[in-house]
């Protein structure tokens, strides 16, 4: 191609103005890209035109370029691909940033406030739930130990004790009968305290022949009275506590009998 | 700064790129839509029309389409003649070709501007009528070449060299 013949068409004329068809555009582009000489004369007429414009355009007020900005600031500075703009000049933006900081120390500060206090909520709420289950348990027991002392001192409860057999001598334990309530306690505070793994198991006995039957588990290890109520039984005729195996025993391990006292 | 780094500014989306933009442009632009209005306050409202337009699609441009000042310079014009075709324009759309951007030295007001007005109109007093014409339909109004061909009354086939000339003959008074 002659590039001097190609320049001289006036085809990079019609280039700059926006005369041309994409096709056209896209050659154009391509052969000055390749010939520096070409582009040179696309800047010299883009320069030529963009001075005669600028030189017969009407007086442009400053006014316009703010108007125009702040068109851009409100309508768009939120849509994506749009550039963010600056103003001009100004304290302005630095009062901003500064704003900006003070309040994002001043929210810190909220939300660590905000924060600490929900922390102590919490541990109060804590605290409370442990007092209310602990209330709850005192009352629990207190009701057991209320019950227990009035089947003790009803005048209708037959006191069975029983004394310490071989194995433990000095244990002593107490059965109370109430037949007006059909109810049996025991009260075991005169016997050692189980070993682990063992529990001590509540039998009435029937004499002749000797028949035993489990009245009572003594597992409860909430209980610190030491009185229990267990089964009902009629007609026993004594009772025996003997240490069992933890979870019972189906008959009594009479090696292990505690106390013994009949009826 | 070049349009290059302009464009630079404008890719890494520096803050200060729109005023750079509005700086190198606002004035060739109102030129243009002034040229085609004839009336400031609706040329101000297009030009900011424009540069809102500008701003808001400048990711769809690129080199491939022409030069920056290109595309720009048609959404300038193609607003303004938008304007001009809108229901209840103050000027005729016929008025369209009536008036050339020699007219706007006229128009202008303000004491600084008439000083350089002086200088222009001695500036533009240089340029043949001919190519003022030409100048004016062309670069101004966005004609196509055939559209030009008919309203001058000159061979089609002669409009693209004798805008060369006319263009060459500028270049050499503003020594670009």
């Amino acid at each position: 191609m002659d590039i001097e013949e190609y320049i001289a068409s006036g085809t990079l004329e019609l280039y700059v103005f926006g005369l041309l068809t994409e096709d056209e555009n896209r050659e154009v582009k391509k052969i000055a890209d390749e010939h520096q000489t070409v582009q040179a004369e696309i800047l010299s007429i883009e320069k030529a035109v963009i001075n005669l414009s600028h030189v017969v355009s009407p007086h442009l007020s400053s006014a316009n370029y703010e108007k125009i900005r702040q068109q851009l600031i409100v309508k768009h500075s939120g849509e994506s691909g749009v550039i963010q703009m600056q103003p001009k000049r100004g304290m302005a933006p630095y009062l901003g940033w500064a704003a900006a900081v003070v309040l994002m120390f001043g929210l810190a500060l909220q939300y660590y406030k905000y924060n600490e206090a929900n922390e102590q909520v919490r541990s109060v709420t804590a605290e409370r739930s442990k007092f209310e289950q602990l209330t709850a348990s005192l009352q629990q027991k207190n009701a057991k130990n209320e019950t227990a002392l009035n089947v003790l001192r009803d005048k209708a409860s037959n006191v069975v004790p029983l004394a310490g057999q071989a194995v433990a001598p000095q244990a002593y334990a107490t059965v109370y009968v109430n037949k007006d309530k059909n109810e049996i306690y025991v009260d075991i505070s005169g016997l050692p305290k189980a070993p682990e793994g063992k529990v001590y198991q509540v039998w009435a006995l029937k004499l002749d022949p000797l028949t035993p039957t489990s009245i009572g588990i003594l597992s409860d290890a909430t209980n610190t009275s030491g009185v229990f109520k267990v089964d009902n039984n009629n007609g026993a005729q004594a009772f025996g506590i003997t240490l069992e195996p933890a979870g019972g025993s189906k008959s009594p391990t009479l090696d292990q009998l505690y106390t013994l006292g009949k009826v | 700064m070049t349009q290059e780094e302009l464009l630079e500014q404008i890719y890494k989306k520096d803050g200060k790129a729109f005023t750079a933009l509005y700086d190198m442009y606002s004035k060739s632009l109102y030129g243009v839509i002034f040229n085609l209005l004839k009336d400031k306050e609706e040329s101000e409202d297009v030009l900011q029309e424009v540069f809102v337009k500008i701003w808001k699609n400048i990711d769809s441009y690129n080199d491939s389409k022409g030069r920056f000042f290109t595309w720009i310079l048609n959404i300038a014009r193609n607003s303004a003649i938008d304007k001009l075709r809108s229901k209840g324009h103050k000027n005729s759309s016929k008025n369209l070709s009536s008036d050339n951007f020699v007219h706007i030295l006229d128009h202008n007001t303000s004491v600084v501007n008439k000083i350089d007005a002086i200088g222009i109109k001695e500036f533009i007093s240089k340029l043949k009528p001919k190519c003022i014409r030409l100048i004016d339909l062309l670069f101004f109004k966005g004609y196509t070449q055939q559209e030009a061909s008919e309203e001058l009354e000159i061979p089609l086939g002669t409009v693209k060299t004798q805008n060369r000339n006319c263009i060459n003959d500028l270049r050499s008074y503003l020594q670009v």
